[in-house]
């Protein structure tokens, strides 16, 4: 049943419209700002909800549709919509924001009515590039979304925090005008009889030739691929999660890379099928070569953020692993069964790292606040003094190395099974994140969790407080629900990705 | 009928109990948190006996139904069911009755701890995750059971995390499962691609298409796809059953508390590997390259463990190398195609070896936390009790006719020289010859434990003494079927037809059938025992061990003087640890410090992103000498190119 109102304008223009408030209020009073952005997000988190309550799980179609002029001359709208891979995408941004207010309440002491404005239109900015249904309309906000996270590492950050952010913002930016070359490219080539368009859905349509597609698929790749991010272009990552508030990391991991994983399924694989097809091993042996030798960098990390950076990147291996085996499968086995498992497992490993990862970055935030080191040197036998705290550290480990039971197995299980479909030695590679995985998460616990209190800074730690204690179990309960009983979110998908399926098997030569 | 609230409530009993004793732990107290979680796996037990009679008694039919379905991808629907038939009932009531007793002793061992909620917690969490692996009616489930299982064992064998050798060993007792976890998953996602289902009976029911097919992993090496399947799935086994090469992390996980070590490191945990081949015996009759893998390990396992058991003076050790070596012969059992006598010898191994623990841990209590043998001697008079079960459990575990153990490892003897397969020679001889090193390293314990001089030095106040009641009583309470279930139920479960269709066996492997035509009565068997050689062995092994310990006592150093290369190797395990430490450790780290300073810091950061920047640096550098800002120098060069403008149209 679809809902009379504009629900999505409502989902990206009230946290937007909260951060204008906040930025206008000042700092006159802190207090205010903060019950303010927490509200903001908590209501556009109940409204979200509505999208869950009220979504058709029978159709692939867009729902929830709006459309509005927006650039007439350019034949650009302002047009929204959401389908069974945007909306638990757009779920996840509205559970998280409000999270990451809670986390940051007392831990922002230098301008927190910017700080929160700047999260809040982040959210809005977010939730847009989920839903927007129009290319030009899709790359604003895609651009704009790194306006606030500049600012939020650039003022808020680490000492380094300015290296981080040029280093952050040249990368992603770089990545993302290639995007635009395309978009227009495509924009013209929908031209007939004067009439264009930058509607997503008429880019599927678009006859295309296969060097065409090429061009268009590389330039997708080059933006994509640094969001994610994939191997090699990912050494941004650790730099900007080293320095980042912890609110901005939590952001950065959860969110924004999903950005990535979000346009091969909207844009790569739709738009440009065949060049998919022939250079599908690229993206296969990026994502591969992102499990396994991420995951041997993560294990000799020192400083806990970056060591759970790189766990990012190697997670994030297994969704553009399941997002491109369709191919593989089709030259294999002549058949598309698996599929659909291997884009459903890269949806499921995308909602499931950003609350794992969200929920580590936050674990590293709450011992960061008390000791100010982020060294795993600087800790060890946490347990003894923060015993709260170690029970979450450890779940949230556990689920970081894919434990079943937890939303950490469902993805990368699905990923396996589906990749041995199409070669043995895919599910092998892959396959060796549950050694490598559990080697870097669980040596990490080992050093900072267990042992002896390490030294007098473990020895004055405090557990947890109330409010940190909502935030970690909120997220276990996430957790541990999504991997419990992860049926319900493929239900949402499944229409979706059946469609997705037929759509990039279908050649456009 | 089997209700599936029935199961259910066995299930979750143990779940609800270790929730409760767990988050509520200090609303709750200490005897809140036993009693809760000794009343949730009481019930369990008494139901599972009480689905056992079902089945056994009034014939109800096995029970395989969904519970919900977890999730459907790609039209494969994977579920959360139960499978209970006569193996599942009897793996439950096994792992409910040990648990049950393991609780009990638990309030005794870990009365000073600390930490004696979250154990109590810990212990019902991992009956349940056991329950929901041996009642699982398919892959996705076993596989849920199985890491929760491991990981339990994780958190158990870290109990005390602030001994370094304790997070040590938890770790690495975590990693090497994933090792077999890893080859597990290959193998269930095989299945799957073979027969797009992870159910058993949809599985099993396909078989056929697996066994038809062939795959290459290599080019031109052609592998039967059943084989890939099943070597896939023992890889998994090999791990969570501590089969060599995977075998390290069992002797360093007595870090954990006793009464776990007897519950999770000898009765059931390291059992699910065992209990998961029987389980695909449908699978594994395919294949007889993988039964071969499987006789090979097991056999190298029963034999190579024990004879480390020889060596050490640690007393959970020495029966930590028991257990591996006994997991060897119920690994050589199903390759042998015994799969009912490998599940006969887990159930009386069950029995006997958290007996034979939970002993050492009386011992160690009464011993004032002392592990060490050479620092006991002559406990017998402080602690009767203990004595006399710990050598019940003894006399089982080296298979003197009559009791438990002689059944199961008699059986599975007899039954490895019936097979044909190409492995089975070298598999007979060393669990022939198992049965001497186990016997003389199982005395070995007795004797410097409970008899001779007393070696240790304690005065009036810490005098040996015998364990409290909530100790002992589990003591006997094991030590009572370590003596008898042998007998009683030998002839119905093995030669009875007891599994049915839970186990399948070609006619060409049925080694039992074999067997059976050999056997007329325990008490027949029992004598018959006395013309074969293990019985023999099984004695000289005794006398050997009472003839070096308490006759001449000064001998062993001596022996192991004069083979001092032999005694270095045995004392270090064989090296196996140094080596993996250096290889698979240090190693890992190697690749990853290379990558991470040659790959991402050098060549992705120095040569890509921070060169792409300095060549613009440079570039702009040269550019920046022709904006010189004179005006001559402009004026300059727009005479120049003005000239060679129309020099090139002049000349054009």
């Amino acid at each position: 049943m679809q809902l009379d109102w504009p629900i999505l304008s409502i989902l990206i223009w009230l946290p937007i419209a909260g951060g204008v408030v906040m930025l206008a209020l000042g700092d006159r009073s802190a207090a205010l700002g903060r019950w303010v952005a927490l509200l903001t997000t908590a209501v556009t988190f109940g409204i979200s909800t509505l999208l869950w309550v009220h979504f058709d799980t029978t159709t692939a179609l867009m729902q929830f549709t709006e459309q509005h002029d927006w650039i007439p001359s350019l034949h650009s709208y302002y047009s929204l919509g959401v389908d069974g891979i945007a909306m638990p995408l757009i779920l996840l941004t509205t559970f998280i924001t409000p999270l990451v207010v809670i986390a940051s309440w007392t831990v922002i002491e230098k301008k927190p009515a910017q700080y929160y404005a700047a999260f809040l239109i982040l959210e809005g900015l977010m939730i847009g590039v989920f839903a927007a249904l129009d290319g030009l309309l899709f790359y604003v906000l895609w651009e704009a979304m790194l306006i606030p996270m500049f600012i939020i590492i650039g003022i808020w950050g680490g000492p380094r925090r300015v290296y981080a952010t040029i280093k952050f913002f040249l990368y992603t930016f770089l990545g993302s005008v290639l995007m635009l070359v395309s978009l227009i490219y495509l924009y013209l080539q929908t031209c007939d009889n004067g009439q264009c368009s930058y509607a997503i859905a008429d880019f599927y349509d678009l006859p295309l030739g296969l060097n065409q597609q090429i061009l268009i698929f590389l330039s997708f790749l080059v933006a994509f691929a640094v969001k994610v991010p994939m191997w090699p272009v990912h050494t941004w990552l650790p730099d900007a999660h080293v320095e980042a508030p912890t609110g901005g990391s939590v952001i950065l991991a959860a969110i924004m890379l999903k950005m990535g994983g979000y346009g091969f399924l909207r844009f790569s694989l739709p738009i440009t099928p065949d060049a998919s097809d022939t250079l599908d091993w690229l993206v296969i042996s990026l994502s591969l070569i992102a499990v396994v030798y991420i995951g041997f960098v993560a294990l000799v990390q020192q400083d806990m953020k970056k060591l759970i950076a790189y766990s990012s990147i190697a997670h994030m291996g297994f969704v553009t692993l399941g997002s491109f085996l369709t191919f593989e499968l089709m030259s294999v086995n002549g058949d598309t069964r698996g599929a659909a498992m291997g884009i459903d497992g890269a949806m499921v490993q995308m909602i499931s790292h950003g609350l794992i990862s969200g929920a580590l970055f936050f674990c590293v935030g709450v011992l960061y606040d008390r000791v100010h080191s982020r060294e795993i040197s600087s800790y060890g036998g946490v347990v003894n003094t923060m015993p709260i705290f170690a029970t979450f550290a450890v779940l949230f480990a556990l689920a970081n190395s894919g434990l079943p039971a937890t939303s950490g197995f469902v993805g990368e299980f699905l990923v396996i099974v589906a990749s041995f479909r199409a070669d043995f030695w895919y599910a092998f590679l892959a396959g060796l994140t549950l050694i490598l995985g559990a080697a870097y998460t669980l040596w990490m616990v080992k050093r900072v969790i267990f042992g002896e209190v390490a030294n007098e800074n473990v020895a004055a730690l405090t557990d947890v407080n109330f409010r940190e204690f909502v935030v970690l179990g909120v997220l276990a309960v996430a957790v541990l629900l999504l991997g419990l009983w992860p049926a319900p979110l493929l239900e949402v998908m499944r229409p979706t990705v059946e469609n997705l399926v037929q759509q990039i098997t279908a050649s456009k030569l | 009928m089997i209700s599936e609230t029935l199961l259910l409530t066995i299930v979750l009993a143990p779940l609800f109990a270790a929730i409760l004793a767990g988050l509520g732990g200090r609303v709750i107290g200490r005897v809140g948190s036993h009693s809760v979680t000794i009343a949730g796996v009481a019930l369990s037990f008494a139901l599972s006996a009480y689905v056992l009679k079902q089945l056994l008694v009034d014939g109800a039919a096995a029970y395989d139904g969904s519970v919900y379905t977890w999730l459907v991808s790609d039209g494969i629907r994977m579920e959360v069911g139960f499978l209970v038939d006569h193996l599942t009932a009897l793996m439950m009531v096994v792992v409910t009755f040990v648990s049950l007793c393991v609780h009990v002793y638990t309030i005794g061992y870990m009365h000073d701890d600390p930490g004696y909620q979250r154990f109590f917690s810990y212990i019902s969490l991992f009956t349940f995750s056991m329950l929901m692996l041996v009642m699982s009616n398919n892959f996705l489930q076993l596989f849920f059971g199985w890491e929760a299982v491991g990981v339990v064992s994780y958190l158990l064998i870290g109990f005390w995390y602030t001994r370094p050798t304790a997070i040590f060993a938890n770790l690495k007792a975590f990693l090497v499962n994933r090792v077999g976890d890893f080859g597990f998953v290959l193998g269930i996602a095989a299945i799957v691609y073979y027969t797009n289902s992870l159910d058993y009976s949809t599985v099993f029911g396909a078989r056929d298409l697996i066994a038809a097919d062939t795959m290459q992993l290599f080019p031109g090496v052609e592998w039967q796809a059943i084989t890939v399947v099943c070597i896939c799935l023992f890889i998994g086994a090999m791990g969570k059953s501590a089969q060599v090469p995977l075998h390290v992390w069992l002797p360093d996980s007595m870090e954990g508390p006793t009464p776990i070590s007897a519950l999770i490191h000898a009765a059931t945990m390291v059992t699910a590997g065992i209990f998961m081949v029987a389980r695909m015996s449908p699978l594994f009759e395919l294949s007889e390259t993988a039964l071969n893998m499987v006789l090979f390990i097991g056999a190298t396992t029963a034999f190579f463990m024990g004879l480390l058991g020889i060596v050490n003076n640690d007393i959970k050790r020495v029966i930590a190398y028991s257990t591996l070596s006994q997991l060897g012969y119920m690994t050589v059992g199903l390759g042998a195609s015994a799969y009912g006598g490998a599940i006969f010898h887990l159930m009386t191994h069950a029995f006997f070896k958290a007996l034979l623990f939970l002993a050492a841990g009386s011992v160690i209590i009464g011993m004032h936390h002392e592990q060490d043998m050479r620092k006991m001697g002559g406990l017998k008079k402080y602690m009767p009790i203990t004595y006399w079960t710990a050598l019940i459990g003894s006399v089982a575990l080296i298979a003197v006719p009559g009791t438990s153990g002689f059944f199961s490892k008699d059986i599975l003897i007899e039954a490895v020289h019936e097979s044909h397969l190409l492995m089975a020679p070298y598999a007979y001889w060393s669990v022939l010859l198992g049965v001497f090193v186990t016997a003389f390293y199982s005395f070995r314990l007795v004797f410097m434990t409970f008899h001779g001089e007393e070696r240790f030095h304690a005065d009036e106040h810490h005098k040996p003494h015998e364990s409290p009641w909530v100790v002992t009583l589990p003591l006997i309470l094991l030590a009572i079927p370590s003596l008898v279930i042998g007998w009683i139920t030998v002839e119905h479960v093995l030669f009875g037809g007891y599994f049915g269709n839970a186990i399948y066996v070609l006619p060409a492997h049925d080694v039992l059938g074999h067997v059976k035509e050999e056997f007329h009565g325990p008490a027949r068997f029992v004598l018959h025992a006395f013309t074969g050689a293990p019985v023999y062995l099984a004695a000289a092994g005794v006398l050997g061990a009472w003839y070096l310990y308490l006759k001449r006592p000064e001998l062993p150093a001596q022996i192991a003087a004069r083979v001092s290369w032999l005694y270095k190797v045995l004392s270090n395990k064989f090296y196996v640890d140094e080596a993996y430490q250096a290889v698979f450790a240090r190693g890992s780290r190697g690749i990853g410090t290379a990558l991470w300073r040659v790959g991402d810091v050098a060549l992705i950061d120095g040569g890509m992103v921070n060169g792409s920047a300095r060549v613009v640096g440079w570039l702009s550098g040269l550019l920046r000498h022709m904006q010189s800002g004179y005006l001559y120098h402009y004026a300059f060069a727009m005479i120049i190119g003005l000239s060679a403008l129309l020099a090139w149209y002049v000349l054009r």
